[in-house]
């Protein structure tokens, strides 16, 4: 967390455009610290009690970020309040960054972007349509089910009286349609049926056989009813997978919320309606249980100072990694989908769960961070099996909640203790936290720099071929200067190496130094003081550059020489001060 | 003794050998004065004979057996195959729980073998005289006796030290270990402190531990002194010559920090005893600094609670967090941390010299200024700096390591004086290298090799409880130097980081709990599979390294590293 005093800023800047405090539409604060926030990015606005030095506005973002603004007059702060509370949620879409945003792309790129994920490709990769499965047209125009896309791939069996009678009898009309269907039958598949738009809302279900998997919505069984044209629909979905006898319908709620849900009309499958399915019960507990466990999950981020224990235990409670786990258990069942397909095309409710506009708070849900996160820990444990790095996720969930820009695998055998705190994410603006060299970083580089060695030794070797023909004595000399700027390449990739200390001394204050108790009064000495040590952190944080620790560092020693004073230079004195006893 | 009294059953045929996550392998057990040894069946494997277990019996931390009678019961599957007909009379399991925390178990055919395997398993594994240890029988040839064994001279450290300042001297003061028992024959003191003075004011310290220098920062000439605490007595008795010493190590004006790894009233209490701390009075340019730190039994059996927990395989997700928390092990981590860091703040940040002490001065103490001088000098983070380190601030020093890692986490025998205070320091450097992956040249390997041979070795480097008992056991002139074998050019290779890059900062690590993990590749090291994390790594190795030979292990490798100590390997070689 950081301060930024924006003393100067605020009066000028208040009168500007649109409901603008600073003269942004879409961005927030600019202050001397580089720090740039999206509307669209604020979580919460909260107002604290004013101090001395202002009106202090605390700004949490979705991507983690905490903020907060001092205001001098009390006046200006409730403007900025309110002005922000109305441009974090805009009512209408067009409203949204992303609509505004112009990276300077002309329109042949831009839509090249958009058709990056084809549909039809992706399913063509999987190899379909084939024998068994087709397009259905169904859905044009969004006749049957307006949150699925207007093709969806169906068995060839299913007639559209089949599905439009299914879909009559599935919560939101969200009927069984193909989402994954694995070419080679040898491997496990799985049958998934998504329901009410976001995998824990009330029902979400999969089906799974031997190839193929399907989603829909839960069923309008309530306490018995039944539907001909759904029982049909799944028997057809089995038949399109020649040579399974049954399919598993996977229900990703914990079997108490269905229960529950059969009072409302809903429910799941009876499975002596439905001819050879085998049903599961997953215990993927619901947004609203998500949602919560998410904010107590912060809660323990934004703790000051706590300890092992603390951090542990508020861990534990909030049972965010415990969802997790539930989510990568059940992850064993679906293979290799992309987020393209599962969460866009077939309607996941991006606004509601991310909160984008203005709506019932109680429709947020945080599934993509946990789909994110749930990639993150198969990254930690197969570190060589995907393309992509834990920065691409990062900035994935940034520009989810950004709106910037318009849009958005795997089979582990899970173990419990195998999953971790993933603090590059959830205290992803607390730099002193991480570590302090990326090795992503330096294996880029070295690769990189690999690379281009050996495309410049391929045209030495073409050069020395041709000398070789006249001379043998020029080449020799080459070569060597070829060695030394490799060594020279790889220690400058490897320069930002340093840090600042953080305040290792904080626990001082449960030292009772000057407590009469102790009685010891020799020991009284307070050494160093809380206040000072804090000082140093909040401007390196802002200093988005690590590299002011090397300097910092190097101002100090006279014999490290040859590095440029700093910025900190100021402030080294006051990490850590001696107290007059 | 003869260790062949202690031996009922030498051989077993048809054992059957398993061990989590590898396949169970069936042939004969032998036993060694030394080891355990295991080689499957001729006939079934195209090599016959092939070792595919040895084992170093000091490695054994607990012998669990269990006998089956089964006299009067046929097994149906037994009836087929005459061989088995023995197995059908009695047979039994032993389960040996390892100090390095892996877990063998051996199924033996016929009751009374297996009970005399197991008791002899038992005793050996229980011989507490250093000279009937494997060290002293170990002889690979491809090693002389003498080599690694004066890889670190403190002259050499005092040297480096001299070249800078002359406010120090070394002292043979104890060179006939009169003055500290615990203590190496040369240390570093103030040059102004003559030796009489420095005898009275080891009169003064617990155990004779006075005050000698543990690390000098050339940055900025301030040091970091470690000692063990000194004597007061409920009488607050004061001593002027250990006053003398630690005020010449301040310049007037200037002001030190003294870190008690005691909590204020625990070294309150100690004055009880005997013991006490520095007061203010009669140590005016010193400010004291109490960070508790767990030793001792509450640190033993947290080590334990945290083993205990790694192979409990019937915890799910919500109660797992709670359970590592409950073991307490990653809160000792960080108050390990958070002190030497302390300690290098004061030094690098606030330029004021150091004291660390706590009771006996040989374990929290040790702790923290070995630490201290990983975080602070580059040096310490070399391959061979690191083990000069280890030479210097933990044997040398006085870590009673034959009392400390006597028995490891399963042990069922009552607790005696084993504390895990070397663990936890390898923990510590564990934490530094996730958070500075660059910035220390050996691997993770380096730090579980340590552990090993902590616990049990072929090697006498970390044999006795200090300088003066390796003298009387002549362990320098009869055992091999674990650097010695490190330290060959193929062994060597296994060790190193491939990303390291000389780093000449100080590196501040973060001690905040987000910041602390567990370490998996110890503690999950027999439980899980680590094929995925080791591929990574050979990637990256392949990566840096350029495209030469991409390390790359088989399975067959993979068993026999996990089957058998890394001493055996070698010796295997031969």
């Amino acid at each position: 967390m950081y301060q930024a005093l924006l003393e100067p800023e605020v009066g000028d800047r208040n009168k500007t455009t649109r409901g603008g405090v600073w003269g942004f539409s879409e961005t927030v604060v600019k202050a001397t610290v580089p720090a740039l926030v999206l509307h669209s990015q604020i979580s919460s606005i909260e107002k604290q009690a004013t101090t001395a030095t202002g009106c202090p506005l605390l700004i949490r973002c979705k991507n983690f970020q905490i903020i907060q603004l001092v205001i001098p007059q009390e006046r200006d702060c409730h403007d900025v309040y309110i002005s922000l509370i109305r441009l974090a949620r805009p009512v209408k879409y067009e409203e949204l960054y992303c609509f505004s945003f112009n990276p300077k792309l002309d329109k042949e790129e831009r839509e090249q972007g958009w058709k990056l994920v084809n549909l039809h490709e992706e399913y063509n990769r999987m190899g379909i349509p084939n024998n068994y499965w087709q397009i259905s047209d169904v859905n044009r125009d969004y006749g049957v089910c307006d949150s699925y896309p207007t093709e969806v791939y169906v068995p060839k069996s299913a007639t559209a009286h089949i599905i439009v009678g299914s879909s009559k009898f599935r919560s939101r009309r969200r009927f069984p349609a193909l989402s994954y269907y694995c070419k080679d039958n040898n491997l496990f598949g799985a049958n998934k049926f998504n329901d009410d738009v976001t995998p824990y809302s009330a029902s979400y279900r999969m089906c799974v056989n031997m190839a193929s998997i399907c989603r829909s919505s839960q069923p309008l069984s309530g306490f018995s009813a039944r539907c001909l044209e759904d029982e049909q629909m799944l028997q057809a979905i089995r038949k399109a997978n020649p040579g399974s006898d049954f399919i598993y319908v996977v229900d990703t709620r914990p079997k108490l919320n269905a229960m529950a849900n059969r009072a409302a009309g809903k429910g799941y499958e009876n499975e002596d309606n439905y001819s050879n399915i085998k049903f599961q019960f997953i215990g993927i507990e619901n947004i609203h249980v998500m949602r919560n466990s998410l904010q107590k999950m912060l809660e323990v981020c934004e703790l000051k100072s706590p300890s092992m224990s603390d951090f542990l235990w508020g861990l534990e409670n909030s049972g965010w990694l415990k969802h997790i786990k539930a989510i990568m258990d059940a992850g064993i069942f679906i293979a290799k989908v992309l987020i393209e397909k599962d969460w866009v095309s077939f309607g996941h409710k991006f606004n509601h769960r991310y909160g984008n506009l203005d709506g019932d708070p109680k429709e947020i849900s945080p599934v993509i961070d946990q789909f994110i996160e749930c990639v993150w820990q198969l990254m930690e444990q197969f570190p060589c099996a995907f393309e992509f790095n834990e920065r691409f996720l990062i900035h994935i969930q940034h520009h989810i909640y950004s709106c910037q820009f318009g849009n958005f695998l795997c089979n582990s055998q899970k173990e419990r203790r195998e999953l971790k705190f993933w603090s590059g994410m959830y205290n992803r603006f607390e730099k002193g936290l991480h570590p302090r060299q990326s090795v992503t970083d330096y294996l880029m580089a070295v690769k990189e720099e690999t690379q281009q060695l050996e495309e410049e030794l391929e045209v030495l070797g073409e050069k020395l071929a041709n000398l070789q023909k006249s001379q043998l004595t020029d080449n020799k000399v080459k070569s060597k200067q070829q060695d030394g700027s490799k060594r020279l390449g790889l220690s400058t990739s490897n320069n930002n190496l340093a840090n600042t200390p953080q305040e290792y001394s904080n626990d001082l204050k449960s030292f009772p130094s000057r407590s009469p108790s102790q009685g010891d009064e020799e020991d009284s000495a307070l050494i160093l003081t809380q206040d000072n040590l804090k000082s140093s952190d909040p401007d390196l944080s802002a200093n988005s550059d690590q590299e002011s620790g090397v300097e910092d560092l190097s101002c100090r020693s006279p014999s490290g020489g040859g590095c440029l004073p700093s910025e900190d230079s100021g402030k080294d004195s006051d990490e850590a001060v001696f107290l007059a006893v | 003794m003869e260790f062949s009294e202690l031996i009922k059953t030498a051989t077993v045929e048809s054992v059957l050998l398993s061990c989590v996550g590898l396949p169970a392998v069936k042939g004969t057990l032998c036993i060694t004065s030394h080891h355990l040894l295991l080689s499957s069946c001729p006939g079934g494997d195209a090599q016959p004979g092939t070792v595919e277990l040895w084992l170093l019996i000091r490695n054994v931390d607990a012998v669990e057996k269990r006998v089956q009678n089964l006299g009067w019961y046929q097994p149906p599957w037994t009836n087929g195959s005459p061989q088995d007909t023995r197995l059908a009379g009695s047979s039994g399991t032993i389960t040996l729980r390892c100090k390095d925390l892996k877990v063998l178990q051996l199924e033996i055919p016929g009751m009374e073998e297996c009970l005399n395997i197991a008791s002899s398993i038992e005793a050996l594994s229980s011989v507490d005289s250093v000279m009937m240890m494997y060290p002293f029988f170990y002889r690979p040839q491809s090693l002389k006796l003498e080599e690694g064994w004066h890889l670190f001279p403190l002259e050499q450290y005092f040297q480096q030290i001299a070249s800078q300042t002359n406010q120090w001297r070394l002292t043979d003061v104890n060179k006939d270990f009169t003055t500290c028992p615990t203590y190496p024959p040369a240390v570093i003191v103030p040059a102004a402190v003559d030796d009489d003075a420095l005898r009275k004011a080891a009169r003064f310290r617990q155990g004779g531990r006075f005050p000698v220098l543990s690390y000098y920062h050339p940055k900025n000439g301030t040091a970091m002194l470690r000692s063990s605490q000194p004597l007061t007595g409920p009488n607050r008795k004061r001593c002027r010559e250990d006053e003398k010493l630690l005020g010449t190590v301040l310049d007037e004006g200037e002001r030190g920090f003294i870190i008690d790894t005691r909590s204020a009233q625990a070294a309150k209490q100690a004055r009880m005893t005997g013991g006490g701390t520095e007061p203010k009075s009669s140590y005016p340019q010193w400010r004291r600094l109490h960070r508790p730190l767990e030793r001792g039994r509450p640190l033993q059996e947290s080590f334990i609670k945290l083993v205990e927990a790694c192979n409990d395989t019937s915890i799910n997700m919500d109660r797992w967090l709670s359970r590592l928390e409950s073991c307490r092990w990653l809160s000792h981590v960080k108050a390990a941390l958070s002190t030497a860091c302390l300690a290098a703040q004061c030094m690098d940040r606030e330029e004021a010299s150091v004291l660390v002490h706590g009771t006996e001065g040989t374990d929290t103490t040790l702790l923290v200024t070995a630490l201290a001088q990983v975080i602070l000098d580059p040096s310490c983070r070399t391959l061979v700096g690191f083990q000069g380190l280890l030479e210097r601030e933990w044997i040398e020093a006085g870590h009673p390591f034959h009392l400390r890692c006597a028995r490891s986490a399963y042990s069922h025998a009552r607790l005696k004086q084993e504390a895990p205070l070397f663990l936890l320091f390898l923990d510590c450097v564990w934490q530094l290298s996730r958070q500075f992956p660059f910035s220390l040249e050996f691997s993770e390997r380096l730090l579980l090799t340590l552990f090993d041979n902590a616990y049990a070795s072929a090697y006498g480097t970390f044999l006795c409880n200090n300088e003066k008992e390796r003298c009387l056991c002549k362990v320098k002139e009869k055992t091999h130097s674990l650097w010695a074998w490190l330290n060959q050019p193929g062994e060597k290779k296994k060790y190193l980081n491939p990303l390291y890059s000389h780093n000449a900062l100080v590196i501040w690590p973060s001690v905040e709990p987000q910041s602390i993990q567990l370490w998996q590749g110890l503690f999950f090291r027999w439980i899980r599979s680590s094929q995925y994390l080791d591929e990574a790594w050979a990637e990256i190795q392949r990566l840096v390294e350029g495209n030469d030979a991409p390390v790359k292990e088989s399975a067959g490798n993979r068993l026999s590293r996990s089957l058998s100590d890394p001493a055996a390997q070698t010796e295997d070689k031969r």
